[in-house]
Formats: C-alpha cells, sequence, structure tokens
C-alpha cells in the first residue's frame, strides 16, 4: 500500500511537470497554425521554449518605484498556476494531488493569480498598469461567475465537485448527449477565451496602448520575472484547454496507472489539444476584437447559457 | 473556577475599564489602565467560551439581579461559547493597538475618558447580551449595547455629519428592538414566561411562529445591516475611532447574527424552510448590494462599511441555506450551512477588524480616510502594508486564507440542492450560488482596488508621501489579527472540528465526515464529493519562494524609470484613480447606483478651442435612501403635522380632551 502510495504521488508529479513543460508547446502550436492560417512565415514549434529560455537569462529590469509585491507577484501566479495544473487531470485519473483542490478551488488559484497580477499592475504607478488592472478586475468579475455556473452544471451532474471523479462520472455514462452540457460547454468555452485573453476580448499578441489588457499589467515586468508570467499565461491556457477536452470528451483518459493506460492518455489529450487549438486559431481569424463595452454584454451571455445548463439539467435531467 | 465566573470576570473587567479611567487624575495612566482592563476582559471571555466550546458543556444559573418576580437568568453553551471567543478575540486586538491610537485624542476637543466610558460598557453589553438566558435581560443588555455605541458614534459630536449618523442609529437600533421585544413576546404568549427555557418549550402554532420569525428577522437583521435597513451602518462605521470601528464591524454585528441564530434555531424549535428562503434571498441581495456599493466609495472607512452589509450577507445566506436544508429534512447539509456561517463569522470579524485597525493605522499617520488622497504606502508603512494586504486576501476569499474556506463551505451547501424535493428551491440555490460567486469576483476587485490605489504606486498628496510607520503597539494588534487570518485559512478542519459542537447543540448534528481524513484534508459531505487541502497549497506556494529566492541563480538587479512612451517623467497625477479604476464596473452595473456625474469644460474663447480647464464632479448616492428612507421620513413629517391639528394651544381644548377621553374610559368600564 505504501509503495502504491509513492508512486501515484509520484506519477502524479510528473504529470504536473509534464502539463507545465508542454504547455509552452501548446502556445507554439497556436501560434504556429494561426501563421499558416494567415498566411504569414510561421515561426518554430519550440520559440516559446527559446523565448522563455532567453528571457530567464537576461538581467531583472525593475521600475525605480517597484515595491517587494512588484517582485513577489511572478511567484505567485506562477505557483497558483502550477497548484492549479497539479490538480486538473492530464492524462490520468484518481492522482493524489486531484484531491488537494476541487474545481471551486481550482477558479481560487486563479482568482489568486489574478489578484496579485492586478496588484502589480497597481504597484509603479503608470496609468497602464492601473488601466489594464482595472479591466482585468472588470472582465474576471464577469467571467468567475459563469466559470463557477458551468462547473456547477457539472457538479449537480456527477455530485461531486472534485474533477477527476466527476471526469470519471462522465467516463462510466459514455456518451449521452445532455442539453446541459451542450450549454456548460458553449459557457465554459466563452469564459476561457475571455480569461485568457483571447481574441476578441484582448489581444494577446497586441501592445497598442487602448486596447491591450493583460500586457498593459504585465508591462514593466521584465526578464525572468516576466518569463514566469509568460508561462503561468500558457499553463493558464493549457488548462483551461484541458478542462474542456477532458470534462467534456473524456474519452482515451487513462483509469488505471499502467503503461498501456497511459500511453493511450497521452497520446488522446495530445490529439484532444491540437484539435482545441486549431479550432481557436479559427474562431481568432474569423473574430475582430470587440470593445471593451461589448465584453459585459460577451460574458452576459456566457453566464446565460451556463445558467441555462444548469436549469436544463435541474428541470430535465434529474435523477440521471 | 468555572466557566461562568470567568464570564463574569470579562463582563466586569470590560465595565471597570470604563469607570475606573475617570477615576485616574492623569490621562496617559487612564488610557493604560483602560486597556490592560479591556486585555483582561478579552482573555477572560476567550477563555470562557473556549473552555464552553471545547468542552460542549451548558452552565446555566440565576442572579440575584433584575425585578423581583424575573431574576437575571444566565446560560453559557457551546453557542455563546464560540460568539464569546469572536469578541474576545478582536477586543485583544484592540487593546493593544488602542494606547497608542488614542493619543492623537488627548489633545483633541473631546475627553478620551469618554470614549473609555461608553467602550467598556459597549463590551460589557455586548458580552451580557451572549450570557442572558431571558427576555429581560437580554434586552438590557442588547441596549446597554445600543446606547453605549450610540455614544462612541456621536464621541467626535462637533461634525454634523456625526451628529446625524448618531440619530439614524439610534433611531434604527431602536426600531430594530422593538421588532425584537415583539419578537419574545410572541414566544413568552406561548411559553408561559420570559425565560428561554420556557420560550423552548412553549408550543407555538406554525403560523405564529412565522410571525415571530419574521419580527425577529427585521430586528436582528436591522443590527446586523441587511439591505434594506441597514442605512445606519455605512454612515456610523466611518466616524467612530477606527478601533471602535473595528469592534463595531467587527463584532456588534456578529452580536446580532448571535441573536438571530439563538431566536431561530433555538428558541423557534421546528424550522420552517420558507424562513430560510426569505434568509437566503435578503442576504444574496445584501451581499450583491454591499459589494457593489463598496466598489464605488472613495471613502476607505465608507467603503469598508459597505464591505460588511456584503459580508453580512454572506452570512445571512449560509443560514439560510442551513434553514432550508433543516426544514427540508436534511440536518446533516444544515449542519454543514451553519458550520460555514459561523465559521464566516469568525472570519469576518478577524480580517475585518484587521482591515479597520489598518485603515485607522493610515488615517492616523495620513489623516486622510480619501483612496484619492492615498498612495505608495507600502514603501512608508512596511507592515501596515502587509498585514493589511493580508487582510484584503482574506476578504477577497482567496486561497489559502481563511475568507476562502468559509465561501467554499458556503459552496459546497448550495451544491447540495439536488437532496431537496422542491423543485423551485433546487434551482433557487445554485443560482444563490451564482450570487454568491458574482460577490466574491466583485470584492476581489474592490479590495484591488482599495489596496492598489491606497497602499502601491506612488504618494498622490503630501501627508501620503511623508507617512511613517506606526508605533509598536498598533502593529502588535493588526500583526495578531493577520496571523489568525493565515491560521483559520490554513487549519479549518481543526477549527471545524471544535465548531461543530454547535450544529450538535442546535439541531442535534455534528459533521463526522469534515474532519475524518485527518487535519490535512477537508471534506465537508465525503471525499468523494469535495476536498480541500489548505496546508498543502500554503506549502506549495512556500515551496515556490523558496525555489524562486534561494535555489535560482541570483541575478543583478537594475533599476530604471518606468516606462512613459517617451514623453517625460511620469507624476503623481497621472496615476490611474480610484474613481478610474471603478469606472468600467459603474458603467455596467449603472441602474444599481443613484450616479450624478458633472463634467465642465472651460475654454478660453470660442466652443472649438483647447479647453483650458476640466472640472468632474462625482455623486454617487445609496438608491435606498431616495426609494425607501424619504419616503417614509416625508410621510412621518406629514402624519405629524395632521396630528398637530389637535394641538391648539390652548388649555380649554385640552381640558374638554380630558374630559371626553374620561367619559369613554368611563362608557368602558361599565
Amino acid at each position: 500500500m505504501p509503495n502504491d502510495t509513492v508512486l501515484a504521488w509520484l506519477l502524479a508529479v510528473v504529470q504536473t511537470l509534464l502539463f507545465i513543460g508542454a504547455a509552452p508547446l501548446l502556445a507554439g502550436w497556436i501560434k504556429r497554425v494561426k501563421c499558416h492560417m494567415q498566411n504569414r512565415a510561421a515561426p518554430s514549434l519550440i520559440q516559446p521554449y527559446r523565448d522563455l529560455a532567453k528571457l530567464f537569462r537576461k538581467e531583472l529590469v525593475l521600475a525605480e518605484n517597484a515595491s517587494w509585491l512588484f517582485r513577489a507577484t511572478p511567484y505567485i501566479v506562477f505557483a497558483a498556476l502550477v497548484l492549479a495544473a497539479a490538480t486538473v487531470p492530464l492524462i490520468a485519473l484518481s492522482s493524489p494531488t486531484a484531491a488537494i483542490a476541487d474545481v471551486i478551488v481550482l477558479v481560487g488559484f486563479f482568482a489568486l493569480a489574478r489578484f496579485f497580477l492586478a496588484l502589480a499592475g497597481l504597484d509603479i504607478g503608470t496609468a497602464f498598469g492601473g488601466m489594464g488592472s482595472s479591466r482585468e478586475m472588470t472582465i474576471a468579475s464577469l467571467s468567475e461567475p459563469a466559470m463557477l455556473m458551468a462547473v456547477f452544471t457539472l457538479a449537480l451532474t456527477a455530485h461531486t465537485t472534485n474533477l477527476s471523479e466527476a471526469i470519471e462520472h462522465n467516463l462510466a455514462a459514455g456518451l449521452v448527449l445532455r442539453p446541459s452540457f451542450l450549454f456548460a460547454l458553449l459557457g465554459l468555452t466563452m469564459v476561457a477565451i475571455a480569461e485568457c485573453g483571447r481574441i476578441p476580448i484582448d489581444n494577446p499578441a497586441t501592445h497598442l496602448e487602448l486596447t491591450m489588457v493583460h500586457e498593459a499589467m504585465v508591462l514593466e515586468y521584465a526578464g525572468r520575472n516576466l518569463a514566469l508570467l509568460e508561462w503561468a499565461g500558457q499553463i493558464k491556457l493549457m488548462i483551461y484547454g484541458v478542462l474542456i477536452a477532458n470534462i467534456f470528451w473524456p474519452w482515451g483518459i487513462a483509469e488505471t496507472l499502467d503503461a498501456a493506460a497511459l500511453g493511450v492518455g497521452v497520446v488522446a489529450i495530445a490529439a484532444k489539444l491540437t484539435g482545441l487549438g486549431i479550432l481557436l486559431v479559427v474562431w481568432e481569424t474569423v473574430i475582430a476584437k470587440m470593445r471593451l463595452f461589448r465584453v459585459p454584454q460577451f460574458l452576459g451571455f456566457a453566464f446565460l447559457l451556463a445558467l441555462l445548463g444548469m436549469l436544463t439539467q435541474v428541470i430535465l435531467e434529474t435523477g440521471t | 473556577m468555572a466557566a461562568l465566573d470567568i464570564a463574569y470576570v470579562a463582563v466586569l473587567a470590560a465595565a471597570l475599564s470604563g469607570v475606573l479611567p475617570l477615576l485616574v487624575a492623569r490621562r496617559r495612566y487612564a488610557q493604560r489602565v483602560a486597556f490592560a482592563l479591556l486585555a483582561v476582559s478579552a482573555i477572560a471571555a476567550i477563555v470562557a467560551g473556549a473552555s464552553a466550546l471545547t468542552g460542549e458543556t451548558t452552565l446555566a444559573e440565576r442572579l440575584p439581579l433584575g425585578l423581583p418576580w424575573l431574576k437575571w437568568h444566565v446560560r453559557l453553551d457551546v453557542l455563546s461559547g464560540f460568539f464569546h471567543i469572536v469578541i474576545g478575540v478582536v477586543v485583544l486586538a484592540t487593546s493593544f493597538y488602542g494606547p497608542s491610537y488614542l493619543r492623537e485624542y488627548e489633545s483633541g476637543q473631546n475627553d478620551p475618558t469618554v470614549l473609555n466610558l461608553a467602550s467598556g460598557f459597549f463590551i460589557a453589553g455586548m458580552l451580557l447580551v451572549l450570557l442572558a438566558d431571558d427576555a429581560f435581560s437580554f434586552m438590557v443588555a442588547w441596549e446597554v449595547m445600543s446606547v453605549a455605541s450610540y455614544l462612541l458614534v456621536t464621541f467626535q459630536h462637533e461634525h454634523a455629519a456625526n451628529r446625524r449618523a448618531g440619530f439614524l442609529y439610534l433611531l434604527m437600533a431602536q426600531i430594530g428592538a422593538v421588532g425584537i421585544l415583539l419578537g419574545f413576546g410572541v414566544l413568552a404568549t406561548f411559553g408561559g414566561h420570559f425565560t428561554f427555557d420556557a420560550m423552548r418549550g412553549g408550543n407555538v402554532p406554525a403560523a405564529w411562529a412565522s410571525v415571530a420569525f419574521a419580527l425577529a428577522f427585521f430586528g436582528f437583521g436591522m443590527k446586523a445591516g441587511m439591505i434594506p435597513v441597514h442605512a445606519w451602518l455605512p454612515e456610523a462605521h466611518p466616524v467612530t475611532p477606527s478601533h471602535i470601528s473595528a469592534l463595531m464591524s467587527g463584532v456588534m454585528l456578529k452580536v446580532a447574527i448571535y441573536g438571530f441564530m439563538r431566536f431561530t434555531f433555538d428558541l423557534l424549535v421546528d424550522v420552517q424552510w420558507q424562513w430560510g428562503v426569505a434568509v437566503l434571498l435578503i442576504g444574496a441581495g445584501s451581499a450583491l448590494f454591499g459589494v457593489l456599493y463598496a466598489y464605488v466609495q472613495q471613502d476607505l472607512k465608507r467603503l469598508l462599511a459597505y464591505s460588511s452589509i456584503e459580508n453580512i450577507g454572506i452570512i445571512l445566506m449560509a443560514l439560510g441555506l442551513s434553514l432550508i436544508f433543516v426544514g427540508g429534512g436534511h440536518p446533516v447539509l444544515g449542519a454543514i450551512g451553519l458550520v460555514a456561517a459561523l465559521y464566516h463569522v469568525l472570519n469576518h470579524a478577524v480580517f475585518k477588524g484587521l482591515l479597520f485597525l489598518g485603515s485607522g493605522a493610515v488615517l492616523y499617520r495620513t489623516h486622510e480616510r480619501d483612496l484619492e488622497h492615498l498612495g505608495g504606502l507600502i514603501h512608508r508603512m512596511p507592515v501596515t502594508a502587509a498585514v493589511f494586504l493580508v487582510g484584503c486576501v482574506a476578504i477577497s476569499a482567496l486561497p489559502p486564507l481563511n475568507g476562502f474556506v468559509s465561501e467554499w463551505l458556503i459552496f459546497q451547501t448550495a451544491l447540495q440542492a439536488p437532496a431537496l424535493e422542491n423543485g423551485v428551491l433546487r434551482t433557487l440555490l445554485p443560482i444563490a450560488a451564482a450570487v454568491l460567486a458574482l460577490t466574491g469576483a466583485l470584492a476581489a476587485a474592490t479590495f484591488v482596488k482599495v489596496y492598489g490605489i491606497a497602499f502601491l504606486g506612488k504618494a498622490r498628496t503630501r501627508h501620503a508621501a511623508h507617512a511613517r510607520e506606526v508605533p509598536r503597539g498598533m502593529r502588535v494588534g493588526m500583526v495578531l489579527l493577520a496571523a489568525l487570518c493565515l491560521l483559520l485559512g490554513v487549519l479549518p478542519t481543526t477549527v471545524i472540528g471544535v465548531i461543530d459542537a454547535i450544529p450538535q447543540l442546535l439541531i442535534g448534528q455534528r459533521l463526522p465526515s469534515a474532519t475524518a481524513h485527518g487535519w490535512l484534508w477537508l471534506t465537508p459531505v465525503s471525499p468523494d464529493i469535495a476536498s480541500y487541502s489548505a496546508p498543502l497549497v500554503l506549502l506549495a506556494i512556500a515551496l515556490s519562494f523558496f525555489i524562486g529566492r534561494r535555489l535560482l541563480p541570483a541575478r543583478q538587479v537594475r533599476r530604471t524609470p518606468p516606462w512613459d512612451c517617451g514623453f517625460g517623467p511620469l507624476t503623481n497625477r497621472m496615476q490611474y484613480t480610484s474613481t478610474a479604476f471603478a469606472m468600467p464596473i459603474r458603467r455596467i452595473f449603472a441602474p444599481v447606483w443613484h450616479v450624478q456625474e458633472q463634467v465642465e469644460v472651460t475654454r478660453r474663447h470660442e466652443a472649438d478651442a483647447p479647453p483650458t480647464g476640466l472640472r468632474h464632479q462625482l455623486h454617487i448616492e445609496d438608491r435606498t435612501w431616495l426609494a425607501l428612507y424619504e419616503p417614509i421620513g416625508h410621510y412621518v413629517i406629514g402624519a405629524a403635522r395632521a396630528i398637530g391639528l389637535i394641538q391648539t394651544g390652548s388649555v380649554r381644548t385640552y381640558l374638554l380632551y380630558s374630559f371626553l377621553t374620561l367619559l369613554f374610559l368611563l362608557w368602558i368600564v361599565t
């Protein structure tokens, strides 16, 4: 028994390392597909790793007014997102780290990271930072309830808020077309787009002063601090990708801890994320960036969809 | 010494802390004596409460005080023990904090010994409310608390705003007390006596029980600051000295919650789920309303006061969920809701106490409450900034601090909705949880604004630029509460293991599974359904710091001016302001507030010349004033005028009135 526990914890650690290690790859993939689709010369798939390595090597430049909070924030943000990644089942279910935090705590980790990032934006005392923080907190205060609503739909169906258990429940239920899940999927996807700062809410590639949100907050970061924040952003995107992939299409995830099942798990999640990445690119290519004050409508719609999902669950699907 | 005797010591020490300083000639010593006695009172309250709570004992006694036919009944059980600890913790922190803080008032025109007197009786009154075991002594203690706190609100009575706040507070406290009194009256009618024991035994018909519940909910809710009867709170809390604000917001509101819990769960024996729906809806309304109003405030203490309304709303939501589940026949789930409510009571006392003390520290050094006049304090007041940050993270319900634990428990309770039979309730509960989620997200945004504008960035005024760290006593008080925020956040299993004696007393149910997996894992329902391990979360964050700070090779740090778009140096005035920060939310939820915004542009010549001056005025008013309070005030004055018609001022008319009244009475008698 102790041996099994040690093995399980070891596997959980490996899974987490794989998660954070693969996150830049997903970002590189999205970038590459996007360039191809828009007829631009594409960077290499491993370009994000090179960028991170470069930033880690560079000297640390801080603004004159930066306090200790500004320097601590990258570590807190990174830690929160690594913890979040540890609790999301990537290739195998029932890992011991999944019990540290359920899906509500996962949302809490995102909120913790966002809180400190927004504070860091205000720390220097430039207008950009404040603007980014204000917009980020505005968007978050609308997207967080929508996300929890979508998650609650899942929790009410599976009778648990533990992600691993919920995915297992979905896996056991087989291919059932649940209207509630369809709504929750749409809601969660819209939230994911807003939270990860993708088009049409925010443009990860922009440095145009009046439109940037996330980039405005991290404008004063450089060197290792910036690397940690960029990496954390990539992990966040991957977490949302894995959540959507594994909750709604759990097939292929390893239920037992043997080599064959784990191998299938790795291939399955890689295939799912590849597909999701392409979908995201298509979406970002055909949609234009939205004005800031259109964002509440977008997120309100996401909330409404998630709410509909929850109501459908309560009204139509009780007892199943 | 029995726990009850220690509780008496706490009450007496608090009262003495008010009286003794009057006898001490020198003001300096008077303050020391007062706060030393308050510390004694606080420690005694904590000891008494802890021994009642951990020993799970109920001690009752009759004191030879009060009316000849109604002696004072006192009782100390696990519920009042828990609230003794809540009061004790915050009072202890303020007794460290107070002596230095009050030094500023010694040179003022108001004698601080008056403040000692009022706060001593205020605390003694609160402790007596917890001990009271009959309606009579409860109301006496309740009034002592109310009147003493009125004196605290009007302490600086030279400002008209304070006198107005004090009057409003006293008026609403008295209206609320009438509600409570009538509620007790209904129970005493059926129970046959004014003791709580008789009320518990009384066989109250369901309809009358609902009437009693409504009266008590109104009365206690008014004191707790639920909407729409909250109007006194954002007026009264900001104007008291900050350590008293900490007590009023952190503790006095909780005494009202205590009263509500005692009345509903203990005295009204059979709980109806419909009450739960009312409490849940009003709680959700208070939470959302409170946080939205807090978000747009500029005045730091007023913002904290609105945030108290939000947190009372959250506590009421948890109590509502608990009532729904208990009334629906699911006592285990009801127990989770109750534990969540109690946990949030303790948490809110700790972090709101901390934040008010922190705002007092800022006020002490900068004499500013307006966020727009602060900034950059993290460089000038490092300890205050650090503990204030802890308070902000805790109140924003972020892991791994304490606010998160209680909100997580409330979410877990709400998600047990499928257990209920009623389809409407099954829908209502998750929606309530969504409201809580929105509230939590907005609270985080609010406290980013508070901390970011007041403590980060650059100083916006000279006062803020020259602030210094506060004296040691004040720091000790704040650090104590900040440490508790961390402890209560990281060791929820231990805390719940102790407070789950309270649902055992009130609804006859424990939470055996919450603590079944050791101190590391919190599993309120069962480990399959949900688990949370706060210690591991803290460990992981600490580990990442260790790796980042120690293990990665050190790089040299270069300091440069921030990016200024190539235009010349940035000034303090170019920073984002609190108003600007709140603007997007203000625009999205515009109908919530009564906003008057004016922009005046002055130009030198014709209309298209470049502007020479810009003046922006923003006034945000509470909508409930316009919708509720002003019409009521209007009617009261109208009614007074109408009745005033019979006041002719002539003696003959009054004699006629007396004669007619006498005739009427004689007619009734015969």
